[in-house]
């Protein structure tokens, strides 16, 4: 039997902004049979998806296939003219988007949409069209699969979008459906769910299928071959067994490595301490809109939240989007004021605005947000971005700050020549290193850490976890760390709390995490996530009750 | 990357029930009501500084109707009879209360009711108005979003280069020069725009030919820039790569997907473009000598007739907010996001 798709030494140049072209695709080969789902695995910049895009005879603007062949069932997709690539696309050969929120045209239904590929390519009538698409929210198991359709999509919900935009991808019976890191934007728990969901239309169409991720552990539940992708080369393709277990190329390794970073060593000889916590946070009301003459705000976003963190330890916030965590965050830095209760450090109580906070207090508690891009001004120099705390909350000035900005490059490890560059010229890791540099500037006692892994690969998000520990060992300091990222909370703190809906569920030690954790939705939220073992998907049982009640899909 | 976008999401799935939970009658009718009381206040604000503009203008108004040789007992006189030694605040009042019931007064000059005064003349500015929008709104709106499907073409670039020509030379020498072209060399349109002359509807076209090809040349550029803009900005969006990815036509990607999302954006363009028919018409309505409203307040600036300019500048002012007001009611509507 002849191979569905069989790519043959694919190469895709891009341009740059300043005009030179790079290859981002080098000869790259592989091949996919007839109903079987191939995970395309790697970094961001690998190339897995315009690799994947490839094979619906597209690039996005500025590049473009510059040698080699995809064949797509027998017939040559890469050398047609664009009117007859499109053709194939919707029919032959469909997408399933990352973000599905945005990939779903905000002025039209739903159902138009869905059915859109069978109107293009007048595949069925309307009506016909419109029915099998009721027939597919049903195998995607949508909600109210007769009415969904008649909705907006700012009217469903992210996991239902995704299914949906699944069932978009469907309509047109292609035979190889291509998913773009389709869970990545999901929670946990309804990553659940939409996997599941994929899983099962794929399996009972027969269809072919391409899943593009950064995520091994979810790859492990719906790939039947995975191919390992670095720089746009290939390092290794093997069953997924094979590469879980018998990794043979030193960066698989590392991936897999990098997956489970090692738990959060506990000192055994750290002194009981006696004095008081360093930050108590009592009883906080916190929200948007106007507070009423309760001390309720308009929307209510965190709720009678308390806990303590003690010197030199680690506590973790955990909960899903929406849960209220980084608006904790911003609460405690005085950034949202709250509405009610206190922030105390050291004992002494903050002011609820950050704007009548003494210049010590701000020194003490440093924030550092997940956006390194955002966070850091692109017009300044590496330099001037760790000189300005360095002014501000120590005066320095001159050689004295200058040796310092090269003491802090040297504590985040990276080289001293990097403080002439600006933010752009920097890589990911290397911006939230210098995100970090700058709170450590201030000589702070409490480091916020809002979701500072999340953005960057779990390669790079470890590095940056160790350096975490690292400068904790050096320099007694504490961390808050937020994030909704089970494993890398594990991995360095000392106590967890886990939110639900602006309210804190419990507060546990990382070692229970697992299904004897305390409160319901604790056990809901640590099965939920995916583990590098192909049966967990099948085997893992929820109870059905708990998952409806914490349900906000 | 991931993890940001959701946060979006989930922020705007917040906000979206909370204006559910806010009001559940409509809140499509509630915004529509807000930008009509915007609209209302703006107004009144625009008629408090259109009165005391006017009033701060150097010299009294009895004496400069009277002129130099009048008694100081007759200027007096004149005062009281006006009203004018009440104070500002007061006549204020009079004035919008006047209004509001479409008494325009009196012109200083000629005495005659003011409402007679620009009746025939606003008619003839909103012809001129109405013939130039009929034809470039159409025109500008096509080459605009041709020009977006077909980026990066010959045609595209040739309508960006003929927009900022157009742009960059003033109306005072496009007019001039349509006059000597037309007019003079070729003679086939009279020179000046004398519309009461009308008769037929070819003498119709003759006389409007030169002040709507000036004008549309003028706000066309315009209109055309920005529509090309907004529907190329929807177009870089994930859900237009997404009807591409579905074998989507560049056709059906640019009209299905990208123009009903930039329609806020370009109807906004619309309606400043037309706006300016109204007002800025004054160098049009000059050079061609057409008796629209523009002249007759330039006019009325030379003669001091205060209670004409106001009421000119008033009406100038209600034209701009009925078309901004109507850009941001289709704004509104057009968007579901609001329904």
């Amino acid at each position: 039997m002849s191979n569905l798709v069989e790519v043959r030494n694919l190469r895709v140049d891009a341009k740059t902004d300043s005009g030179r072209t790079v290859e981002i695709i080098r000869d790259v080969s592989f091949d996919i049979a007839e109903g079987e789902i191939v995970a395309l695995i790697g970094e961001s910049g690998s190339g897995k998806t315009t690799i994947a895009l490839t094979l619906m005879g597209y690039t996005r603007p500025g590049c473009r296939i510059a040698g080699g062949k995809v064949t797509l069932s027998g017939r040559e997709i890469s050398n047609l003219p664009e009117h007859k690539r499109a053709r194939r696309r919707g029919t032959e050969v469909s997408y399933v988007p990352q973000s599905a929120a945005a990939s779903f045209n905000p002025a039209h239904k739903i159902m138009d949409q869905v059915v859109e590929v069978t109107k293009i390519h007048r595949l069925m009538p309307i009506d016909e069209a419109r029915r099998k698409a009721v027939e597919l929210f049903k195998a995607l198991a949508l909600p109210e699969p007769d009415t969904i359709g008649d909705r907006y999509p700012h009217q469903v919900s992210g996991g239902q979008l995704q299914r949906l935009s699944a069932a978009m991808a469907l309509i047109g019976d292609p035979k190889l459906v291509i998913f773009d890191e389709p869970t990545t934007a999901l929670d946990v728990t309804t990553q659940i769910e939409v996997l599941r969901a994929f899983k099962s239309v794929m399996k009972k169409g027969a269809i072919a299928g391409v899943y593009v991720s950064h995520d091994l552990a979810v790859v492990a539940q719906i790939a039947d071959r995975i191919i390992v992708l670095k720089n746009g080369e290939i390092q290794e393709v093997g069953r997924t067994q094979d590469i879980l277990h018998r990794p043979q190329h030193p960066y698989t390794r590392e991936l897999l490595e990098a997956f489970e970073p090692a738990p959060h060593g506990r000192v055994v000889d750290r002194p009981v301490e006696p004095e008081k916590p360093l930050l108590v946070v009592k009883d906080i009301v916190a929200g948007y809109g106007r507070v009423d003459e309760t001390g309720n705000p308009s929307v209510k976003v965190i709720n009678k939240v308390s806990f303590e963190l003690h010197r030199g330890k680690n506590l973790g916030i955990i909960g899903e989007s929406g849960c209220g965590k980084s608006t904790l965050a911003r609460v405690i830095a005085g950034i949202l004021p709250a509405a009610q209760g206190d922030v105390l450090l050291e004992g002494k109580p903050l002011d609820r605005d950050l704007r009548r906070r003494s210049r010590n207090e701000l020194r003490d508690l440093q924030i550092v947000f997940q956006s390194a891009d955002t966070a850091l001004n692109p017009a300044k120099s590496i330099a001037d971005i760790l000189a300005r705390p360095l002014a501000f909350y120590h005066g320095m000035s001159g050689q004295r700050r200058d040796a310092r900005i090269d003491q802090l490059l040297d504590m985040v490890h990276l080289p001293r020549s990097l403080r002439h560059r600006r933010p752009t010229e920097l890589s990911g890791g290397q911006k939230q290193r210098i995100n970090l540099a700058r709170a450590l500037a201030a000589d702070a006692k409490l480091i916020l850490c809002d979701e500072i892994t999340s953005a960057l690969d779990t390669v790079v998000a470890a590095a940056i976890l160790e350096l975490l520990k690292e400068l904790q060992r050096e320099h007694s300091l504490s961390y808050l760390f937020i994030s909704h990222d089970l494993s890398t909370v594990r991995a360095i703190c000392d106590e967890v709390v886990v939110m639900y809906a602006g309210e804190k569920i419990e507060q546990l030690s990382p070692d229970i995490m697992g299904s004897e954790a305390g409160h319901p939705y604790s056990r809901l939220l640590f099965s939920s996530v995916p583990k590098l073992d192909t049966g967990w998907l099948d085997g893992l049982e929820q109870d059905p009750h708990v998952l409806q009640a914490y349900s906000r899909r | 990357m991931g993890a940001e976008g959701s946060n979006l999401r989930v922020q705007g799935i917040h906000y979206h029930t909370s204006l559910k939970g806010r009001s559940m009658n409509s809140p499509i009718l509630n915004l529509v009501a807000e930008r009509i009381i915007v609209a209302v206040v703006t107004l009144l604000f625009v008629a408090f500084t259109i009165f005391f503009a006017t009033e701060m203008l150097p010299g009294d108004v009895a004496e400069i109707l009277l002129g130099q040789a009048a008694t100081p007992e007759a200027v007096a006189g004149l005062r009281t009879a006006m009203n004018l030694d009440e104070p500002a605040v007061l006549r204020f009042m009079y004035w919008i209360g006047n209004l509001f019931t479409g008494d325009l007064g009196v012109s200083y000059v000629n005495k005659m009711p003011i409402s007679d005064l620009i009746g025939g003349r606003l008619v003839n500015s909103l012809k001129l108005a109405g013939v130039t929008a009929a034809i470039s709104v159409p025109i500008a709106l096509t080459l605009g979003i041709t020009a977006a499907i077909l980026r990066g073409t010959i045609y595209d670039r040739i309508v960006s280069i003929i927009t900022i020509a157009v742009i960059s030379v003033p109306e005072f020498m496009v007019a001039t020069l349509a006059v000597i072209v037309f007019a003079v060399y070729l003679g086939w349109l009279p020179a000046l725009s004398m519309a009461h002359e009308v008769t037929s509807m070819g003498g119709l076209l003759k006389v409007f030919a030169m002040p709507v090809i000036t004008l549309s040349f003028v706000i066309s550029a315009q209109m055309i820039r920005m529509t090309r803009a907004a529907v190329l900005e929807t177009l870089n969006t994930a859900y237009v790569e997404m009807a591409l990815l579905k074998g989507a036509s560049r056709r059906r990607m640019v009209l299905h997907h990208a123009l009903p999302n930039a329609l806020g954006p370009i109807v906004n363009a619309v309606a400043l473009s037309l706006s300016y028919l109204l007002g800025g018409v004054i160098i049009v309505e000059t050079i061609f000598n057409y008796p629209g409203i523009a002249k007759l307040m330039l006019d009325a600036v030379s003669t001091r007739d205060l209670p004409l300019i106001q009421s000119c500048a008033m009406i100038f002012c209600l034209g701009y907010l009925i078309l901004i007001t109507i850009a941001d009611l289709v704004a509104i509507v057009s968007n579901p996001r609001l329904q």
